[in-house]
């Protein structure tokens, strides 16, 4: 057989994710992220760093959690980071998961290399985070062009993947009224949505930027609170519901 | 066909003592969800309302009463009442509720440090008479105890052993006296004794002695339930008496004994066949039922022993281990869930959340999904459940063992064990390192050792005198453990509990182990890192340097879990090596229940980075903290670990997780829960203590008592008010690694 070149490049495996996708997931941090958003929790993952894995390797340390993923289509989700970065490398590992039939689930915010197709035909669910509706909030909140995330989404509709829609509730840009009816209208051009989830901004990463001698720009932020984010979904999913009547 | 037995399927039982032949031949497996369930009834509030008052007062005062003018026995109390005209199942161990009784079969001087821990004082005459008359348990040890042990003893290399209070871990099968009657069981072992002639050597006269003493236990049951006005030489006829016959067998049990455990067994199938008989006729309502269940419960949990706040150190919360078996699979793959399941798990909703009856469900993949949804909704609620592999324990046991203590399967009436409480294998290490010398008594405890004198220790060095130790620690061991039970039979006999045993017992001699990932992340700091030992004066590693990271148990790495592994399986071989008293089965479990503090705090520094006196981690859980890759790569390190083969006695883990790390929502908690226990025991592992709380809480409780008078956490093999924990142990519960995702 001829041996894969390729390596990946992971931050942290996390063997026991419960709230990234279906069921109980082995969570991959890839390292590599385009976008800097004030709000992200992972900081230590925005850079490239050593290539450490073989998919062989990761594959086995996958597997060795197959006995939790039998319930409920439980299996692994690249998570980062930004996994679609380090596609070639994932498309890899998938193919020897997918002989042990296993669940494979990306937590992208779509800003890739491009060349998504090929990705998406090993992939069983799309979990994506949508970080702001409007172009220049986006580009303020992220650092990024929106521009990127439309050619992931065009080309996810072109597939019949399910996707679950993840949206942070940070206090003063994403928890208002205003915002969840955009989020409603922009949600229309996405196919196959099956869920959406509200996350609620947290603090709990917050030392890695003292640990990582980076600038916290949202130090002073307080969380989000977690009753009104539930309050706030529970309007949005009525509105929601009544368009997709 | 009795008329008692009117409506029972026959099969062998009708012709031998065969309970599980009576389950089989007759209980209804019910898959159905909880909605059946049903409150308490008034008559049940009255007697809760009175027992939460008087367990209040008892908070408070730590011990409510104790009777100090008679001694324990079956029958040596007047019968009391909590409530007489709400009481739909009686007895109490005395004649008043949390009132303690003496026991100084297990030790005397036990005894006067308890009641003069409370302030009381043993009635003068019964204080003279049992002293000029009668030697104890305790006393027989400590004649026969060699140098060896005695030292072994005091620096904290075995500890806890049952050598001053009565041994316990043995299970009655009390619903013996509900199927048959007391007559029959008697009938039946003046049959035993009479066919035991021959030539009279030892065992036989032993064996002869003990049946003798069984008989007149039963006699004595029979006695104690006439006082409450029930004849039980006779077959239960219905739900409540079959509920009132099991209990006063089990009262039996602990009005005699003071076991550490005095486990239940398994009473959901066997209750529910003669529930389900009763509802059927007519005769019997749910809420009825119901109350039965409740108000038996209520009496397992007002159970009580006397003990010294030494104990208390070791096993906090004044806990008795009633341990009780739920659910589970028959050999035929049918559920073994029936209706009764559901209601005894469902006295910590009607009751209140409670660490006793030590709820303990049998889980197995086939279990029925309505009652994995339960349970994971009441561990949910409660933190009150632990959850054991019936697919493991099955193959061994059969479909009718149980669990006594927290992880310990047997045969119901068919096997005891003799319990061996633990042996420190961190200290053991320790001892490798330093010539068998005790790093903090600075005595020579295990000979022959050679001292390390390298300046960075060498693995294969240090293994080889590890295993030189363990070779001489097994055999400390196995004398210690041979000497206690020959005197606990000879002196604190359980002859209520032997009575509801065939004749022909089984024993198991039960080893444990405590300090295990300490020991073994130790070996692989050795192995992997550079460590350096700090020696004091006289020559002892007294602290570690260690440079360089090394793999640590916990992460589902190979390297550092196969040690592990092979300490465990070298240790279990040399213990087999040395004959068993009366032939017993050797078995070893890794298990530490609280006394994972008091060990820390008997133990120096360890090559781990664990400084002098810190707690080890609970039974077979990796040390806090050191388990960096999630749950699931905790849960898989400690699922190598082998069962059958090895720690056939049991493998304890206690598991904390967050409730939102555990899923976005309740249905997704539950479900994913399930998961979780699902994969975890299909990987082969044996027993999971389940907590869903937030640190938080538990600092708020510690720090504000009063708000959580009902905070109940499982900690290593039992569940316990966090309350009632000593303020070290409850940081120690703290420190705990808690799985919550960032």
């Amino acid at each position: 057989m001829r041996k894969c070149k390729i390596r990946g490049s992971i931050n942290k495996i996390e063997s026991s994710g419960f709230v990234d996708g279906p069921g109980i997931r082995t969570v991959v941090f890839l390292n590599g992220c385009k976008l800097r958003c004030k709000y992200c929790q992972n900081p230590e993952t925005w850079q490239m760093r050593e290539y450490n894995y073989t998919p062989s390797t990761l594959a086995k340390m996958i597997l060795k959690n197959k006995n939790y993923f039998v319930r409920n289509n439980g299996g692994v989700t690249f998570s980062g980071g930004e996994p679609l970065l380090q596609s070639e490398f994932i498309i890899e590992v998938c193919k020897i998961l997918k002989k042990e039939h296993i669940h494979v689930a990306i937590d992208t915010a779509g800003v890739g290399n491009g060349n998504y197709e090929e990705i998406l035909k090993y992939v069983d669910l799309v979990l994506l985070d949508v970080k702001h509706t409007d172009v220049y909030k986006y580009r303020d909140l992220t650092g990024h062009e929106m521009a990127d995330v439309r050619n992931f989404i065009k080309e996810l509709n072109k597939s019949n993947i399910d996707v679950w829609i993840r949206q942070v509730v940070v206090p003063g840009i994403t928890d208002t009224e205003k915002y969840i009816d955009s989020l409603v209208s922009y949600l229309k051009r996405i196919k196959n949505i099956k869920r959406v989830d509200f996350l609620p901004y947290h603090k709990l990463g917050d030392y890695k930027y003292v640990e990582l001698g980076i600038d916290n720009p949202y130090k002073n932020k307080v969380a989000m609170d977690r009753v009104r984010c539930e309050k706030l979904y529970n309007k949005f999913i009525i509105k929601y519901n009544k368009i997709l009547e | 066909m009795k008329d008692v037995w009117k409506g029972f399927k026959g099969g062998s039982w009708l012709n031998k003592i065969n309970v599980s032949s009576f389950i089989m031949c007759n209980y209804k497996p019910y898959d159905g969800d909880e909605s059946f369930l049903v409150g308490t009834s008034n008559k049940t509030k009255s007697v809760w309302n009175k027992c939460s008052k008087l367990l209040r007062e008892e908070l408070k005062k730590h011990v409510l009463d104790v009777d100090v003018d008679h001694m324990s026995g079956i029958d040596n109390f007047e019968p009391g009442y909590i409530d007489y005209d709400n009481e739909v199942i009686v007895g109490l161990q005395t004649d008043s509720p949390l009132k303690r009784m003496v026991n100084p079969y297990g030790g005397i001087r036990m005894v006067y440090s308890e009641l003069n821990a409370y302030g009381y004082k043993l009635n003068p005459l019964v204080d003279k008479y049992f002293n000029e008359f009668r030697k104890t348990h305790n006393q027989g040890v400590f004649d026969a105890y060699t140098d060896d042990i005695l030292k072994a003893r005091h620096v904290g290399l075995l500890t806890g052993l049952p050598d001053a209070y009565g041994r316990g871990r043995i299970i009655g099968d009390y619903r013996r006296i509900a199927l048959y009657g007391v007559d029959y069981l008697l009938e039946k072992k003046k049959d035993d004794f009479n066919k035991k002639i021959g030539k009279m050597n030892d065992s036989l006269i032993r064996l002869r002695e003990e049946i003798s003493m069984q008989c007149r236990a039963l006699e004595e049951i029979k006695n104690m339930a006439s006082k409450y006005g029930y004849d039980i030489s006779k077959p239960a006829s219905n739900a409540k008496e079959a509920i009132q016959w099991t209990y006063f067998g089990y009262l039996a049990a602990v009005k005699e004994n003071n076991g550490a455990a005095m486990s239940l067994g398994r009473v959901d199938d066997f209750f529910d066949i003669y529930i389900e008989r009763d509802i059927k006729k007519g005769v019997l309502t749910e809420k009825e039922a119901q109350e039965l269940i409740d108000q038996f419960v209520i009496k397992l949990r007002i159970m009580r022993h006397l003990r010294t706040p030494e104990y208390d150190e070791l096993f906090s919360g004044d806990p008795t281990w009633v341990t009780c078996s739920i659910g589970g699979i028959s050999n035929n793959g049918d559920s073994m869930v029936t209706k009764t399941s559901y209601r005894l798990l469902h006295t910590l909703t009607n009751l209140d959340p409670a660490p006793e009856p030590n709820m303990t469900v049998l889980w197995s993949k086939k279990l029925p999904e309505n009652f994995k949804k339960y349970c994971a909704k009441m561990s949910i609620d409660t933190d009150a459940i632990q959850y054991e592999s019936d697919d493991l324990m099955r193959p061994i046991y059969g479909d009718d063992y149980a669990i006594a203590c927290c992880v310990s399967a047997m045969r119901l009436g068919r096997d005891m064990q003799f319990f061996g409480a633990r042996c420190n294998l961190a200290k053991s290490l320790l001892y490798a390192i330093n010539g068998g010398v005790d790093e903090i008594e600075k005595m020579l405890v295990i000979k022959d050792v050679p001292k390390l004198n390298d300046r960075v220790l060498d693995y294969d060095k240090v293994k080889k005198n590890y295993y030189k130790v363990i070779e001489k620690v097994a055999s400390i061991y196995s004398d210690a453990m041979n000497i206690i039970h020959y005197m606990h039979d000879k002196y604190a006999y359980e002859a209520s509990q032997m009575a509801l045993h065939d004749t022909n017992v089984h024993r198991y001699m039960a080893y444990g182990v405590a300090g295990l990932s300490v020991a073994v992340d130790s070996l692989s700091a050795i192995k992997y890192a550079k460590v350096k030992p700090i020696r004091d004066e006289d020559g002892v590693a007294v602290s570690f340097e260690v440079n360089g990271d090394f793999p640590k148990y916990g992460n589902d790495d190979d390297r550092v879990d196969n040690i592990a592994k092979d300490l465990l399986r070298k240790f279990f071989k040399e213990l087999k090596k040395h004959t068993c008293y009366r032939n017993a089965e050797p078995t070893l479990s890794v298990l530490t229940i609280t006394s994972n503090v008091v060990y820390g705090a008997k133990t120096g520094a360890t090559p781990d980075g664990r400084l002098k006196g810190e707690p080890f981690a609970p039974g077979a859980n990796p040390m806090h903290g050191r388990d960096e890759n999630g749950a699931i790569a905790s849960l898989n390190s400690v699922s190598k670990l082998e069962y059958a083969k090895c720690c056939k006695d049991g493998i304890s883990n206690t598991f904390t997780i967050v409730p939102n790390a555990l899923g976005m929502n309740r249905d997704e908690q539950i479900s994913n829960l399930i998961g979780l226990m699902d994969g975890y025991f299909r990987s082969g592992a044996h027993h999971l203590n389940v907590n869903v709380l937030n640190r938080e809480t538990l600092i708020d409780a510690m720090n504000n008592p009063d708000k959580y008078p009902l905070l109940t956490i499982r900690v290593s093999g039992y569940a316990v008010r966090f309350n009632r924990l000593t303020r070290h142990q409850q940081e120690e519960v703290i420190s705990r690694t808690f799985h919550e995702k960032m």
